[in-house]
């Protein structure tokens, strides 16, 4: 594992194969962005559930993830979300019809999980922050190594819920009685009474605990042998807000503040005085109150204007 | 002596009492509801509470062998755990049931959120919680050589009479060490004298609980009927030894009021509308998860301070 995750970062970014490990390992989604927790916990009962659940989603989150890209330049920029979803939701409900044709029975046991994943913030997210910024190629691998990945960490959850809370492992029984492990081994393991609280929903949160806490040892340790980890859970949804560096913030900000400077300037001039508290309200969202004291002194108006965004910023 | 000659910063005025002090006198004050279940139910109950202090004190020992940390067992906090675990137990459990409950009380519940002083709910009660949505059918299996009927709140429940003496004495059928009203309240007031725990929560709790039972219970003022809730379950254990939980009840005066009241109303809803007879553990458990919340609203302001600068102090 850990030699793939050299390759990993050692890829060339955004290539086919950096995409799909970066899914799978560094930026796993349920394991290290944490994303996409609904059906994470609430499908995860059993390994074979969370198979279906990861595959599924995994089609939706390639294909939609492709076409996004496809159509990056000519969906508007105000109305993307909506778009988005219109994407989505068909190859949502394309998966959700394949599957009540040819698998009623995991269509059944998945509920309204599968037409949940239109709302899945994996698949938001990916499309937000990766394909509506990239070519269609990496794009495609992207949303196959987020989606694998998701595959992976939920079935492992499945996995150990199963085996834990009803001892069996895809529905084979291996602990518990009628065992299928034969001999003396296989007495030993009928013994074992299912511990019933992982089958429920607590149970989800205590192995996803476990997961995410050997995750982070897992990246732990490979700071300790010097390896470079300043990859692993930057990105995805919050790429934008994490990278942004502070001198750009504080330039961005000087930029506003000259912008209200110039657009208040020629207000000062104005005789009629109705109009500033106006805009006082909506720059700042102060109360009206405290606008119209302001309004006085153009000066300290500017301040009040500049300074609330600062601390939002910060 | 000589640890009230320490040269150090202040405080300088210590006094004798330490965690492992207040929690020996714990164990203490559990023993006559200990000792009276083991006369109770039998070398049964005897095997369950040994296993399941076992089963706690070893598995903080070996946590803390295993990360290198310092070893806490000393503070006799396991033992207290691995006590009221054991107690919250029917005589029947299967040998395995303590153990595995005293392992998820220390491992889970106390030392994966920092130890002793960091555990947001009783370990026991956890521990007590886990095991009961795990294994239901070993958990209320109450039919001892002795008992055959069902506990007095189940057959309370289901309207029948009940004997309010036989209640009070403890010859009932139930977990190891919840029957027995009089040796629990006999061990409270050995705490009570000490000062380890005031009246505050336990106070609170049972006239909350009493005055919800009057309202809502079905029978009005009926002395036998109050009588035989309160003595009935793990109420007296619960409100005396659980709830009082130093680590996990608020510290303010205010708020200890506050948490008695919301823990009576819940144990109220859980026995009159719940399905189950019995609700004192899971009410101390929702009890637990509301105490930051509770600490937080009823902090005393310091004297001196005027309520509007503090005001103006949490916002800028």
């Amino acid at each position: 594992m850990s030699e793939e995750n050299k390759g990993a970062l050692g890829f060339k970014q955004d290539t086919p194969a950096e995409r799909f490990l970066n899914g799978l390992i560094v930026e796993n989604p349920t394991l290290v962005l944490m994303i996409g927790m609904c059906p994470t916990l609430a499908v995860t009962t059993s390994a074979i559930n969370g198979v279906t659940m990861g595959l599924a989603t995994t089609f939706v989150l390639a294909l939609s993830n492709a076409v996004i890209s496809l159509l990056r330049k000519v969906i508007p920029d105000t109305v993307r979300i909506p778009a988005f979803i219109v994407v989505i939701a068909s190859f949502v409900t394309l998966v959700q019809l394949v599957m009540q044709a040819y698998v009623p029975v995991m269509y059944a046991a998945l509920g309204v999980y599968i037409p949940l994943i239109v709302v899945n913030c994996i698949i938001f997210g990916r499309a937000e922050a990766y394909a509506s910024k990239h070519n269609v190629v990496p794009s495609f691998f992207d949303g196959i190594g987020m989606g694998l990945g998701f595959t992976c960490a939920i079935t492992v959850i499945g996995l150990f819920r199963e085996l834990i809370g009803g001892g069996t492992m895809f529905d084979v029984q291996i602990f518990g009685e009628g065992s299928v492990v034969p001999g003396p081994v296989g007495y030993f393991f009928s013994l074992y009474q299912p511990i019933r609280i992982f089958i429920q929903q607590a149970g989800a949160f205590i192995v996803l605990a476990v997961l995410i806490a050997i995750m982070n040892q897992v990246k732990f340790n490979m700071e300790k042998k010097g390896k470079d980890t300043s990859k692993f859970g930057v990105g995805g949804c919050c790429s934008d807000v994490e990278i942004k560096d502070p001198k750009k913030v504080k330039e961005e900000l000087l930029a506003k503040e000259k912008a209200a400077k110039l657009e208040a300037k020629p207000e000062t001039i104005k005789p009629g005085d109705i109009k500033a508290p106006e805009k006082e309200k909506v720059l700042s969202g102060f109360e009206q109150i405290k606008a119209t004291t302001a309004q006085a002194n153009t000066n300290a108006s500017i301040k009040e204007v500049v300074t609330p965004g600062e601390e939002d910023k910060k | 002596m000589s640890d009230m000659m320490k040269v150090s910063s202040n405080p300088h005025v210590r006094s004798g009492v330490t965690t492992s002090n207040i929690m020996m006198w714990v164990v203490i004050a559990l023993l006559p509801a200990a000792g009276f279940g083991i006369y109770n139910f039998g070398i049964d109950a005897l095997i369950i509470l040994i296993l399941s202090v076992l089963s706690t004190v070893l598995t903080e020992f070996c946590f803390e062998k295993v990360l290198n940390k310092k070893i806490t067992v000393g503070d006799f906090s396991a033992v207290v755990t691995g006590l009221l675990l054991g107690m919250n137990l029917p005589s029947t459990a299967p040998w395995w049931l303590p153990v595995i409950g005293g392992i998820f009380a220390i491992l889970v519940v106390k030392m994966l959120f920092g130890g002793l002083g960091q555990n947001f709910m009783n370990p026991a009660l956890g521990a007590r919680c886990f095991l009961l949505i795990s294994f239901p059918a070993f958990m209320t299996n109450f039919t001892t050589d002795t008992y055959t009927s069902a506990t007095p709140l189940a057959a309370l429940k289901a309207g029948e009479e009940v004997s309010v003496i036989d209640m009070i004495i403890g010859k009932i059928p139930g977990t190891i060490g919840e029957t027995s009203m009089i040796a629990i309240v006999v061990g409270a007031c050995i705490l009570i004298m000490l000062g380890i725990i005031d009246l505050k929560i336990p106070g609170s709790y049972i006239v909350s609980f009493v005055l919800f039972i009057i309202i809502f219970g079905g029978h009005g003022l009926n002395g036998a009927y109050i009588s035989a809730q309160l003595a009935g379950g793990g109420l007296m254990l619960g409100a005396f030894f659980m709830a009082t939980d130093y680590v996990t009840c608020p510290i303010t005066a205010k708020g200890k009021y506050i948490y008695g009241v919301f823990l009576g109303i819940l144990t109220g809803i859980f026995r009159v509308f719940g399905v189950s007879a019995e609700g004192v553990s899971y009410a101390i458990i929702i009890g637990n998860l509301i105490v930051p919340l509770i600490e937080k609203y009823t902090i005393p302001r310091a004297f001196g301070i005027r309520p509007v600068e503090k005001k103006e102090e949490k916002k800028a």
